[in-house]
Formats: structure tokens, sequence, C-alpha cells
């Protein structure tokens, strides 16, 4: 174990809307900011430090400044490092760092997105920070994680039926999620049989498009001492970036090899510790690959490692996702916040009932954002529960 | 019939030769003087070993399938017009090298597989005056 000094997770909030016409996106941040505060039992003015991103879609970041003095902050410490889904992960971690470092004791986070309601005016425009040689190509999102898919089924064998069982597992868990965009339990023949969206991934491969977000707190060891509520302290985090590498990349990998290792690392546990797992769900591919790459399998097993069960909560052997996850609750863009508040509700014991894991101690909370296939960060944190 | 208003590449001073050999009917890759590595895209250093002494050498622009999907249509390619439909993207593993991202052009979607043996073909982009490198099935 890290010789650290601790540092918590005091307050998690997610967003209970989908679809949030008559919000501006701002106002989400403020509303999750608050949900969390009240969480902890903190106020506004505790906040002395301030971390997000995905702000402004169109402009010229400057996300913390924007969002300070929307929120009414005087932050010592901010951070908007994005990369992608994956950020919010990282910027938990880095925001133990800074509390590890005195520049701050309370550190806010919030994410407010509205996916869904400005879905249909995407410009041109706004795919322009694609790349030269890849959006001339059509490299979408869709296709690019499609990609990865089918290499994988190429060099593993994997099948269309064992991603399948990655949705149904998600779907089981969503039916017990008041607020899950969809809540109705769905099979492998569901999956395989719903439209092929980009060969060899179905449209129930696919992650949800919502409204919403999602806010933490992470705080200092006295902090905690002061509050009246349950903390999960963060044990271990790693982060990683793969990319195309000049043309010799390999897209059946992801970056949690190395950001895995990192966090198992740095908490003083390994996969076999993990008792849930949050693991980004953008396509079911996203989570194949993951579990590989986190060590829960070998790599190339993932498709028989997810078949009978085994992310199923309570009872499988690695309970993921037992909000929904992306794939059929929450995907407000940066899913990395819904990732976290999860893995917070089951160490808590506040997950919903019927998905609760028995006396789970460690989660692992894992993004991966931005596009298996060509560039993506990946994240991955450790939780502990505060009666380890 | 929807207006073909797909972003066209914009070229920098890193990657304006490119694009210039392209519409020459040449595909180039970058080769590192220093390491050896031929890769793709081109910049002006070596993404390995970060030397800067890197120029453009000319691909037979003969490769195979690494990876492959298709679309029949795809809410990010809202520009792009009904007749490019289905679309095959590819990554194909150049004989000297690199993998590169692109299209798979004339044939069934149905008939492309990883593995497949392809070359490289230029796609006149009108109007913007941009061609584009595509693959097709090579000839046997």
């Amino acid at each position: 174990m890290s010789s650290k000094e601790p540092v918590y997770i005091a307050g998690a909030f997610e967003h209970p809307t989908r679809e949030a016409p008559d919000k501006s996106q701002k106002q989400l941040h403020a509303e999750v900011a608050r949900g969390a505060l009240d969480d902890a039992g903190l106020t506004k003015d505790d906040v002395d430090g301030y971390l997000t991103t995905g702000v402004p879609v169109t402009e010229p970041a400057l996300e913390p400044l924007v969002m300070a003095d929307y929120l009414g902050l005087d932050p010592t410490f901010t951070d908007s490092s994005d990369i992608g889904g994956a950020a919010f992960i990282s910027h938990v971690a880095h925001a133990a760092s800074a509390i590890r470092d005195d520049r701050c004791d309370i550190a806010l986070i919030t994410l407010g997105a509205r996916m869904k309601t400005r879905q249909e005016e995407i410009t041109k425009d706004e795919w322009k920070f694609h790349h030269e040689f890849e959006w001339p190509n059509a490299a979408t999102t869709l296709l690019l994680y499609a990609m990865a898919a089918k290499r994988h089924m190429y060099e593993h064998g994997t099948t269309s039926e064992q991603l399948a069982e990655i949705r149904v597992a998600a779907s089981h868990h969503a039916q017990y999620n008041e607020h899950a965009l969809y809540q109705d339990p769905v099979s492998v023949e569901d999956v395989v049989e719903s439209p092929t969206i980009a060969e060899p991934l179905h449209l129930l491969d696919c992650c949800v498009v919502t409204d919403g977000g999602g806010a933490l707190l992470v705080v200092s060891e006295d902090v905690k001492q002061r509050i009246d509520r349950e903390c999960v302290e963060v044990l271990g985090h790693g982060e990683s970036i793969f990319h195309l590498d000049g043309g010799r990349m390999d897209i059946t990998r992801t970056g949690a090899t190395n950001s895995g290792k990192r966090a198992y690392e740095e908490a003083g546990v390994g996969p076999e510790d993990v008792d849930y797992a949050s693991i980004y769900d953008s396509f079911t591919i996203t989570v194949l690959e993951t579990i590989e790459d986190l060590g829960f399998c070998e790599k190339g097993n993932g498709g028989e490692f997810v078949e009978d069960g085994s992310l199923k909560a309570p009872d499988g052997d690695l309970p993921f996702n037992t909000d929904g996850g992306g794939l059929a609750s929450n995907h407000p863009g940066r899913g990395g916040m819904t990732k976290i508040i999860e893995a917070v509700r089951q160490l808590r014991g506040e997950a919903n009932p019927e998905v609760q894991v028995p006396d789970a101690r460690i989660a692992l909370a894992h993004g991966t954002g931005g596009y298996l296939s060509t560039r993506h960060g990946s994240s991955t944190l450790i939780l502990g529960s505060d009666n380890r | 019939m929807t207006p073909d208003e797909r972003p066209v590449p914009e070229p920098t001073p890193e990657t304006e030769r490119f694009w210039e050999a392209a519409s020459e009917g040449t595909f180039l890759l970058k080769l590192c003087d220093n390491c050896g590595l031929r890769f793709f895209y081109p910049r002006a250093h070596c993404p390995d070993c970060f030397s800067d002494s890197v120029r453009w050498v000319e691909s037979d622009g003969i490769g195979t399938v690494y990876s492959y999907s298709h679309t029949k249509r795809d809410p990010q390619l809202q520009h792009w017009p009904d007749r490019f439909f289905p679309i095959v993207v590819a990554f194909v593993e150049l004989a000297e090298g690199p993998k590169v991202l692109s299209r798979i052009v004339d044939c069934d979607p149905e008939d492309v597989e990883i593995g497949m043996e392809v070359e490289v073909e230029f796609e006149n982009w009108g109007d913007s005056g941009r061609v584009v490198p595509v693959f097709t099935p090579a000839e046997r």
C-alpha cells in the first residue's frame, strides 16, 4: 500500500436527467455541483479546487475561467486536462495530487453535457479537429471502434454473441435503475438481431447518447474527519495514451494495459482483489478489450470470459456497470464521471439493492476517451471502502 | 441528392507535398534517415527516434487489409452524399510497413476481408481540387 497521504471522495452525485432541452449546459454543472456538495455536507464556499472539461463545445477552452465565474468559485487549484471520456477519472487523481501537495483541500469536479439535445446540431466544422488524413476517409467514431472489433474477432475468434453478453449484463442491471434510459432487459438474440450499424457492431453494441452529468468532491484527511459522510479512499491511479505510433499500432490493445498496471501498483492490489468494476462502455468492444488489458483474463480470452453471466451483479466473477452503464443508462459525453459515481455507490453499499455487490471493498473505475484504432486516453482509478 | 459538402483535407506546411503528390498519382510516405522507420501520417520528425532527418519516399501503394468496417449511414457522415454509401473504411498495412487509414472502393463491402491484397487509387474530389488516396482490390 502506498505511504502517500490518504485522499478521499466525499461527495458524488449523478444528474437524474437524460434529456434536458430546457436547461443550459452550465446549469447542469451547477445542479450536479449542488448535488455533490449536499451529499458530502459541504458548501460551495468550502471548495478551493475545481476541475472540469468539455464545457464550451465551440469556443477556445478557458473552461476553468468560464465555469469558476459562472459557479462563483475562488479556486487555488484548477485543472481542465482532457483525454475525452477518461478525463474525469484522471481528474480525481489530479485532485488527489493537488491535495497531497497542499494546493487545495476540497476539490470539486463537474460534468454537465447536452449530448442528446445538441446531437442534431453538429456542423461539419466541429469535425475539423479530426485528423486531415482520417476525416476524408470517413473515420467516424463508430467505424473506428468497429474496426477494433473486426480485428479482435480475426485474431482471437471473438464472436458477436460474446460481445452481446456485455450489453445483456448492462441491461440486466439497468432494469433496477429508475433513471436508466433503457430499463428493459435484452437477450443475446436481441443484440445480434438488432440492425448492423457498422460491421460487425449492432445497434445494441453502442452506448446511449444522453444529456446529464455528475459531480465529485475529492477531499483531504482533515476534511474527511470533520464531515459526517462515508468516504471512499483513492488508492491508486494510472493513465496512458495509445496512438497510431507512426502506423505500427495494434488495435486489439488499449492503454488500459499501462494505466491498469500503474493503478494496481500504486494501490497495492491486483485484478483478483477487485470486487466491482466500472468499465468504460462506449461500445461492447471497448469493454471486451479493456477487461483483457486490465488483467481480468488472458489477452484474447475476453469473449469466453464474458459468457455465462460473469459480468452480472451481484454474483458474477466481475460485476460491472451496475447502474446499466453507458450501454443502457447514461452517457453524457465524457462518461468517466458516471463510472466513478457508480463505483462510489458500490463501496458505500448504496447501489440499487438487486445489484449491490455484498461487502464490496475494492472497486475499479476505468475510462477510455477518444477512439480505439487511432488514439485514445486510458485512465484507471482504484478505490477502497472505508471499512476495508 | 445530398450536395457534396464533405470537409476537404486542409494541408499544412508539413503535409502540402503529400497532397500535391497524390494529385499527381503518387502515394508518399516519410522515411527516417536516422532509424530507418517508414511512417504514416507524414510529419517533420520521426515519431520513434524524434530525428528531424526525415524525407519523402514513394510507396508502391500495395498492401493488405489489416482491419475494416462498413456502414450504410452514419450520423457523423451527414455531409457525405448518398452515392458514397455503403462506405468501407480500412486500415491498409502497406508492404513498406505502416498501417494507413483509408477507404476501400470499387468493391462489394461483403467481399472485403482481413488479409485481402489491395492497391492504391486516387479519388478526385471534384471542385475542391483535392485528390484523396483510397484502395481497391489488387489486380491479380
